[in-house]
């Protein structure tokens, strides 16, 4: 479904991610996990085509579509999701008129019938449910006033109703409580099929146990440079990333 | 008798406009907006018959009440009443002292003592034909506890030039909420003065719409004459082409306790110029005021200019007053978020632009009023604002 290649971006002229390769398979569940600093949001921001980022060189291929070279809203369409670590508010931005607009753009772009205000509206109280939002969230701005966990689970929720390929999820799981947590790894959960993966990018493990990924991968100075199991993830939360940045610096 | 008095009026303000002339960028009230393609024209008066494209822009029965003025004529005269050209000072605004020069008709609207008028009072100024001018002038006298909604709207087809003033008397705790859209051809001219004064705890609402007019000049004053009464003015002006808008607006704090809000919104792109020149003053007897000013522009173009001027003016040390300005471009994180969704760039951009004007937009209780506004919006700028198919 993704294949990365040699991923060498970065912001500012400043180079970032040092020719990361990584290949997710449909259904699959992968955990990036990394120290701060070490690339991890980057290669959300670059997935999901946010400006100012640069990539230099390296391949990006999703569903056999060089997902470079397509604007931000089309790889969206394509099925493309990203849950943003820092939401943004947009007052003025009705969420429900927002969501339906993007919904539709995604159902025209592939071929479907775009959903009436109804159909919509049963849609979104469904999968609201899902991440115990209150309705009265949906007359409000985009994220505005929103606590961080409300903006966590909104993502959570916008993810549901947009049903897409592939979710990425930069650390959705920072700042959240235990109960936030669970209806995050739940939102998740509930969108797990042989259709749909998930690229969670996370600096600690908890929501992995919620969440348990099929394949863990280590972030660290722009590469992997360690993949496992789920095994992985416990062993980093034992004992750090500093081993494995050693163990990386006596590799070269 | 009337008659006499209002000749007197007329005269004295004839007199006084050959002595101030028109004004000069010289001045500093006027050191925004050039007048002098004004005062070129040789202006003369227009037809009084209503065009049939008026139309679109009646409400008819949505309306409590609806008064339509062409080219300064229509069914109704404020002169002679007590009060009639006793707050636009005619001696200090040359525009004020031209309109009570010329004045024509205008809406006369007396709210008695405890009335509450139910709906919305539309008045329709339409401006037909090129080189005619109108003054029309209006008095609206709000009594004692009473309430009303009027709606002005300007509208009109040709290179004519409106002259308008309104003095409006909100009583002892009369409630007010007053709007005024200025939808001119884009070839038009409009100098508009509002002038609000309040007695004690009469709460007025001011809501001022630019979208259409070549050059604009929305004057807005305010006396908070009373204590405890409170103003609140809303902008928003959203002009492209080569337009030019300048609001110019004064609150004078005279009595303790008062309140004053202010937000003024612009948009602007391609070359169109926006002025917001807001001054609030506080006078030495209006303790515990409390006053917030704000002025925020969205520009959608390297050439388009906009000058904020927020003042404030603090003659004692008992009050709560702050004011602020920005001036910015579309917020890229928004807009990131959006195109993230799956929604097209100039769908997000549309959206964002529409959010912008919605906080002042959305604040306007009648509904007909609002959809006017969005149908004109997105009318005077299609390529911005992309078509919208639902209100929320």
């Amino acid at each position: 479904m993704l294949e990365i290649k040699n991923l060498h971006a970065g912001i500012d002229g400043k180079e970032i991610l040092k020719g990361l390769s990584l290949e997710i398979g449909e259904g699959e569940v992968h955990a990036i996990m990394g120290p701060n600093g070490s690339g991890k949001s980057t290669l959300a921001n670059v997935l999901a085509g946010r400006p100012k980022y640069e990539v230099t060189s390296g391949t990006v291929v999703f569903e056999g579509k060089d997902l470079l070279s397509i604007p931000t809203e089309e790889r969206a369409r394509e099925g493309v999701f990203l849950a943003m670590q820092y939401p943004v508010e947009i007052p003025g931005v009705n969420n429900i008129y927002f969501l339906k607009a993007a919904l539709n753009a995604i159902r025209k772009h592939r071929g479907e019938e775009e959903l009436d205000a109804i159909e919509f509206l049963q849609l979104a109280r469904q999968k609201m449910k899902l991440v115990d939002l209150d309705e009265a969230f949906m007359t409000r701005s985009v994220n505005e006033g929103f606590s961080g966990g409300e903006k966590k689970r909104n993502e959570i929720f916008q993810m549901a109703v947009l049903d897409p390929k592939l979710a990425i999820l930069d650390e959705t799981d920072s700042g959240l409580d235990i109960d936030a947590l669970r209806i995050v790894a739940e939102g998740v959960n509930a969108l797990r099929s042989e259709k749909h993966s998930v690229l969670v990018i996370t600096h600690y493990q908890r929501l992995l146990r919620y969440l348990v990924p099929d394949v863990v991968h280590v972030l660290a100075n722009g590469q992997i440079v360690k993949s496992g199991g789920k095994e992985l993830a416990e062993e980093l939360e034992q004992r750090g990333y500093e081993w494995l940045e050693q163990e990386t610096a006596a590799a070269r | 008798m009337t008659t006499t008095v209002q000749a007197d009026v007329r005269e004295q303000a004839a007199q006084r406009f050959a002595q101030l002339g028109w004004p000069a960028p010289q001045q500093e009230e006027w050191k925004y907006t050039n007048v002098a393609p004004i005062a070129r024209v040789a202006w003369k008066t227009g037809k009084s018959a209503c065009p049939p494209w008026s139309d679109e822009w009646r409400f008819h029965a949505r309306a409590a009440q609806e008064f339509v003025f062409v080219n300064g004529s229509g069914a109704q005269r404020a002169a002679g009443h007590e009060l009639y050209a006793r707050y636009a000072d005619y001696m200090r605004h040359p525009f004020t002292a031209l309109n009570t020069a010329n004045a024509q008709d205008g809406a006369f609207l007396e709210i008695p003592d405890g009335t509450v008028v139910d709906g919305f009072i539309h008045l329709l100024f339409v401006g037909d034909g090129d080189e005619v001018w109108s003054h029309p002038r209006n008095l609206i006298v709000v009594g004692r506890n009473a309430q009303v909604t009027i709606v002005e709207t300007y509208v009109g087809r040709g290179k004519y030039f409106t002259n308008a003033v309104t003095e409006l008397v909100a009583k002892e705790g009369a409630v007010v909420d007053h709007a005024k859209l200025v939808c001119e051809s884009l070839d038009a001219f409009h100098v508009g003065t509002l002038q609000i004064h309040e007695e004690r705890a009469a709460a007025v609402t001011s809501r001022v719409i630019t979208i259409g007019g070549a050059l604009v000049r929305n004057e807005i004053n305010v006396a908070l004459a009373g204590e405890g009464a409170s103003i609140t003015l809303d902008g928003l002006f959203t002009l492209t082409g080569r337009q030019h808008a300048d609001n110019h607006t004064v609150i004078d704090h005279l009595y303790p306790h008062c309140d004053s809000l202010e937000v003024y919104k612009g948009i602007l792109d391609q070359s169109a110029r926006g002025i917001f020149d807001g001054r609030i003053i506080v006078r030495p007897d209006a303790q515990k005021t409390n006053s917030r000013q704000t002025n925020h522009n969205l520009l959608l173009s390297e050439t388009a200019i906009v000058d904020s001027k927020p003042t404030l003016e603090i003659h004692n040390d008992d009050v709560k007053c702050n004011h602020g300005s920005t001036i910015g471009q579309l917020d890229e994180e928004a807009m990131f978020y959006l195109r993230s969704r799956g929604i097209g760039e100039a769908e997000a951009r549309g959206l964002l632009i529409y959010a912008f004007a919605s906080e002042i937009v959305d604040r306007m209780k009648a509904e007909p009023v609002r959809e006017l506004v969005r149908r004109e919006m997105f009318r005077s700028m299609p390529e911005r604002l992309p078509e919208r198919r639902e209100a929320r």
